[in-house]
């Protein structure tokens, strides 16, 4: 029997530990006394675990006892393997049981049709319907024509920074210019076209 | 203007579990039954 030594400050004397996989097997062999050690000798450390992750004493409580008491089922089925450490095995439940106490109230929260109060409020349809999508073409097409407008240098600035998504670096590699003469034009091309929003009175809002 | 309802929490740090979860999961472990039948596993609390 693999037995450590361990130093008992409050009593000085040295005291004989018993590893906790030979508790494991007695426990497993019925020894009840054996499941009590377990507790004990890991209580502070694992209830230390879970309340650093829930930050609530009566839930600690909760999912420390539910944690042992999947512990005792699966020891007293025989379905504990010897592979790992007591320890570590038993903090991957609570760690589990952790995730599953928030996936069953934070990201699954139960909702309720009531007349002043309906589900589909909640869920919205991402796709425009037939009057916003008209609007967001008739703004397109708006827009085109100003830019249309504006410079040639500060029109193609433009369309590669927002219709073609690229950096200033690539812009300026793209049209000879340094990066400091491309974030100009840039900003030209902006102020312009605000100008033109202005006077020609139009709305691009949907 | 809603109302926040908020209970007093205990904010001290829990380092034990109490001694009744202890012996709650003591009684447990004496209680629960394993038998199997054909391959198959029954739990029995006895009580």
């Amino acid at each position: 029997m693999n037995l450590g030594l361990l130093f008992n400050p409050t009593s000085n004397v040295m005291v004989v530990q018993v590893e906790d996989s030979q508790l494991v097997k007695k426990y497993i062999q019925g020894d009840e006394k054996a499941i009590e050690a377990l507790i004990n000798r890991h209580n502070s450390r694992l209830t230390g675990f879970i309340y650093s992750k829930v930050g609530d004493r009566e839930l600690t409580e909760d999912i420390f006892q539910d944690t042992f008491m999947k512990v005792i089922r699966t020891l007293k089925r025989g379905a504990y393997n010897e592979e790992g450490k007591f320890l570590p095995w038993v903090m991957r439940i609570a760690h589990n049981l952790v995730i599953d106490h928030f996936r069953k109230h934070n990201r699954m929260p139960m909702y309720n049709s009531k007349e002043s109060y309906n589900i589909f409020s909640l869920l919205g349809d991402d796709k425009l319907n037939a009057e916003k999508q008209l609007i967001k073409e008739q703004i397109d097409s708006d827009l085109l024509k100003m830019i249309k407008e504006l410079p040639e240098d500060q029109q193609e600035v433009l369309e590669m920074r927002i219709y073609k998504d690229m950096s200033f670096k690539e812009i300026s590699d793209n049209t000879g210019v340094s990066i400091n003469t491309a974030l100009g034009r840039m900003r030209y091309a902006l102020i312009n076209l605000r100008k033109l929003v202005e006077v020609n009175n139009i709305v691009l809002t949907n | 203007m809603e109302n926040i309802y908020t209970k007093d929490q205990n904010k001290t740090k829990l380092v034990k579990a109490k001694p009744e979860t202890i012996q709650f999961l003591l009684s447990y472990s004496k209680s629960l039954n394993i038998t199997e039948v054909d391959g198959l596993q029954f739990e029995s609390n006895l009580n």
